[in-house]
């Protein structure tokens, strides 16, 4: 049944061996030496702060929806930083491999990149960026703010949430692992058949590919599926569907499109596993196969992912622009029934991608025109974040900048999108960096605004407001760069450059090359000042504390508890009213955050057993890639044993006290006079990881 | 909209905490989140059945469907499977009822059925591979054994809850835990005898005609 492999083999450690640590290679090596010296450095800061034991027993077994945002948000910008590595590294090497003449370094014949190399940096770029950067950020801004805005206490399935975080990272992991033990897939992000399949791609870089993809996607599904259940089931009394906040509008929106779609992308990469392993043909060229099989089961998820990725950022600049204009939202059902659309049309579009492929003018036409349908949608939400705006009292805070970013080239990447959608332009452009421009235009918007969601409900979270001067640098330089590198890529494509070149034959492309090097150099700026941000943030925390209403002219329920959120989230579950609730008891005066009595409040108890499942995937995954057939069946019987095990536990719950929930609240509301400004009793800021300060967390751990 | 107005205006009677508010229950939650965790299954197999669509007629010189499915053992298998899904619905009765022990018997016997129907799938895809016709012979062949092969592998998961449920049953009694996990079995169950039908149109009668 095995397919027979290329290269040694053997039954204890698979094809594992020496050779496929890459020390040869100096930019591995400086690359892994990098993330030695972050390691260390961490390492060394969270002994210095003695918060071993703290991120051990808060962090690690946590089903608090704000820790695991927290720790999705960090999982996702760790990522976001080793993919902007590989587009630096992507642009320097077409800028220095232009021309024959072109000199080459490091083994290769022009730049110092050489191809084989090269193609695995832009399949890592774009699968990172995708599904192990962007997801993870929008996923753990979804779960710290939707039970906040509807008044929950936690999510429908805490223990399950925490599941789909450590899936996501045991992918992130194997992503990480495969650059310095054996490669990454060379055949891009969506893996081209029949390139993927074996004889073709015989070493492990697209098993790593691919199971990483697979084990990162269970936990996104179930994450979908845990924030659906949580809109549907557990909003505060009073808020019926037309009182939903529109970033949980979105929310909805966009995990119905994961729940729909990801199974998709399983299926595909499903079948794609058991060619590699099994030697089937669903794929293959020969014997029955059917290349564009895959191609339209990818991207029947692969389109519908782009607006997975949109919709929380739409979402996000629908909380961002009426605080900031201090204004209600404009058009509020419009908005929410093009959020539903958008996901509804995300199903119809996906041939797109590959107008290329001949369908014929009927289906072509269907789904052109079905593509530019999508624009309506959009333009509804765009007109109606400006007339939000039209007359506000705007004030320009770092999270209205983003969302005006956001804004700014939704504008460029929607109107590109039009004319993609052309099948006629689409002919002369398809495969050329017009297109990359066109969706890194769009991910440019996502990334603003996931950027500016974390800036706005940062002080929710910490209790403190990141530092706006180095924040407004990090928007600018960012605005810029993106500005400067994509402009001159819409013209190359013009011109005809196609993507995914190592080698530039075209010696007059070298000046705009030049102008795409110069704003990638911004990015770097950017990228400093983001680091500067948080460091001066957290430096200067005890100045900018914030309160429960950190901006001042904010609306929505995450507002009216307190900064940082307690881990119960609200004292006395709130009633609703109107569909801005706190804008609503503000115009009343009703903003005292005491209720008449207090209760017993139900919780669940932090648990390691997500964490295990994790590693344990982790170890599927490698045993997979490796083929280590031993290891894969024990991995597979431990992942089935601990969760029949866990199901037996009855005791998973435990209660607070009402008296105790008052005890908590009173330090909230009437600070001892010497604790103001103190340090935190509980957890230290341990490296980059900020403890919810002065409040107890929930101290039970169990099975 | 009129949902943006407020219901009350007269401040001193208005509920800003609710106090009394009882919270979503347990077993209807857990039930909600299954019925979606069912949809994304209903994806997967989507994409197979769609793989399967696309690739049955290329059997590459190989044998065809005619020559792969047969219609009685496929309908002796048809039977096991809804004589397994009634057992079981059968055991749901009893749960309503309360009666633990009928509950355990009952979904023994749907255990046995459903395995008998594994135990026929399994002896009819060795008998295929002892004829050398295996998935590696064509893209139809590799798409045919995925397919009612991944509804197998669903079957298997089914029956490991199944044994799972009766622990739990004889254990713990009928505790919120034990009941939610048992009604989502029940939609578990009855899922996968509606993919077995399609699989039987599909490919066993789609194939003969």
């Amino acid at each position: 049944m095995l397919v027979h492999l290329q290269g040694p083999w053997s039954p204890l450690i698979g094809r594992l061996s020496l050779h496929q640590i890459p020390y040869h290679n100096p930019i591995i090596l400086g690359a892994f030496a990098f993330a030695v010296a972050i390691g260390l450095a961490l390492f060394a800061g969270v002994t210095y702060t003695r918060s071993w034991r703290y991120l051990w027993r808060e962090w690690l077994p946590s089903v608090d929806h704000k820790k695991i945002g927290v720790m999705y948000i960090l999982v996702g910008l760790v990522m976001m930083f080793r993919g902007f590595i590989d587009a630096v590294m992507i642009r320097t090497q077409q800028l220095m491999a232009v021309g024959p003449k072109s000199a080459g370094h490091l083994e290769a014949l022009h730049g110092y990149i050489p191809p084989f190399h090269f193609d695995q940096i832009y399949s890592s770029h774009g699968t990172i960026m995708l599904i192990f950067a962007v997801t993870p950020i929008l996923v753990g801004l979804m779960n710290i703010v939707v039970p906040l805005q509807i008044g929950a206490r936690d999510m429908a399935y805490p223990y399950l949430n925490a599941l789909g975080l450590w899936l996501t990272t045991a992918g992130a992991a194997l992503v990480m692992l495969s650059l310095y033990l054996g490669d990454f897939s060379h055949d891009g992000w969506i893996g081209l058949t029949p390139l993927t399949e074996l004889p073709y791609s015989p070493g492990v870089g697209v098993d790593y590919w691919l199971w990483a993809i697979q084990i990162g996607s269970v936990g996104t599904t179930l994450g979908a599926i845990n924030i659906i259940a949580t809109i549907i089931k557990m909003r505060a009394p009073g808020m019926k569907w037309l009182r939903m906040p529109v970033f949980t509008w979105c929310a909805m929106a966009t995990n119905l499109i994961v729940i729909s779609a990801f199974p998709v992308l399983a299926g595909a990469l499903f079948l794609l596993a058991l060619d590699r392993y099994l030697g089937t043909h669903f794929y293959t060229a020969a014997l029955g196969g059917n290349v564009m099989l895959y191609t339209d089961l990818f991207w029947v998820w692969g389109h519908p992912e782009v607006y997975f990725l949109v919709l929380p950022a739409f979402g996000i600049m629908s909380e961002v622009i009426p605080t900031f204009s201090r204004k209600p939202l404009f058009g509020y059902t419009t908005m929410v029934l093009a959020a539903l659309g958008i996901s509804g049309v995300s199903w119809s579009v996906w041939m797109h991608h590959f107008f290329v492929m001949g369908a014929g003018p009927d289906v072509i036409a269907f789904f052109s025109m079905s593509s530019m349908a999508v624009g309506i949608f959009t333009g509804v939400k765009v007109f109606n974040w400006a007339f939000t705006m039209y007359r506000g009292r705007l004030r320009f805070d770092t999270p209205m900048l983003w969302a005006i970013g956001a804004l700014s080239f939704l504008f460029i990447g929607g109107l590109t999108g039009m004319m993609l959608a052309m099948p006629a332009i689409d002919y002369q452009v398809h495969n050329s960096v017009f297109l990359i421009a066109h969706f890194h235009s769009w991910l440019m918007t996502i990334s603003f605004a996931a950027l500016g969601g974390i800036s706005y409900w940062f002080p929710k979270v910490f209790g403190f407001k990141l530092d706006e001067a180095s924040g407004k640098r990090v928007v600018w330089f960012w605005i810029a760069g993106a500005i400067i590198v994509f402009t001159p890529m819409y013209i190359l494509g013009f011109m005809g450059m196609t993507r995914r070149l190592d080698y530039v034959s075209h010696s007059s492309w070298y000046p705009l090359l030049v102008a795409e090097q110069v704003g990638i150099g911004l990015f770097c700026v950017a990228a400093y000042y983001q680091f500067k941000q948080l460091y001066v943030s957290i430096r200067d925390r005890h100045s900018n504390r914030a309160e429960a209403d950190a901006w001042g002219s904010t609306r929505t329920l995450e507002w009216m508890t307190h900064s940082p959120v307690p881990f119960y989230n609200f004292a006395v579950i709130p009633q609703i009213h109107a569909r801005d609730e706190w804008a609503w008891r503000k115009e009343r005066g009703l903003t005292r955050l005491v209720p008449d009595r207090f209760q017993d409040i139900h919780l669940p108890k932090n648990t390691y057993v997500p964490a295990v499942l994790g590693a344990v995937a982790f170890m599927f995954g490698f045993a997979m890639v490796w083929r280590i057939w031993w290891l894969a069946a024990c991995a597979l019987l431990a992942l089935i044993g601990v969760v029949v095990w866990r199901s037996f536990h009855k005791d998973t719950g435990y209660v607070i006290t009402a008296a105790e929930v008052e005890r908590m609240e009173r330090a909230y509301l009437e600070p001892e006079p010497d604790a103001i400004g103190e340090e935190a009793p509980v957890g230290e800021p341990a490296a980059g990881v900020v403890a919810s300060t002065r409040m107890p967390s929930r101290q039970s751990v169990g099975g | 909209m009129s949902s943006n107005e407020a219901e009350t205006e007269d401040a001193g009677s208005i509920v800003l905490w609710n106090d009394a508010h009882p919270g979503p229950d347990m077993i209807s939650t857990r039930t909600l989140g299954f019925w979606l965790y069912m949809l994304t299954d209903a994806m997967l197999f989507a994409s197979i059945f769609t793989a399967y669509a696309i690739l049955w007629h290329n059997n590459a010189g190989g044998p065809g469907a005619e020559q792969v499915v047969h219609l009685v053992p496929a309908f002796v298998e048809t039977a096991l499977v809804f004589a397994s899904v009634f057992a079981f619905g059968i055991a749901m009765a009893a749960l309503k009822r309360g009666r633990q022990g009928s509950v355990v018997r009952w979904i023994g016997v749907a255990f046995l059925l459903g395995a008998g129907f594994l135990g026929m799938e399994i002896h009819e895809f060795a008998a295929l591979a002892q004829q050398g016709i295996v998935p590696e012979r064509s893209g139809f062949l590799s798409s045919y054994y995925t397919l009612v092969l991944t509804h197998g592998l669903h079957m298997l998961f089914g029956l490991l809850w199944m044994a799972v449920m009766v622990a739990q049953v004889l254990r713990q009694g009928f505790t919120e835990g034990v009941v939610y996990r048992l009604l989502n079995l029940r939609i578990f169950w009855h899922f996968q005898a509606l993919i077995w039908v399609f699989i039987f149109t599909f490919v066993y009668l789609q194939g003969k005609l």
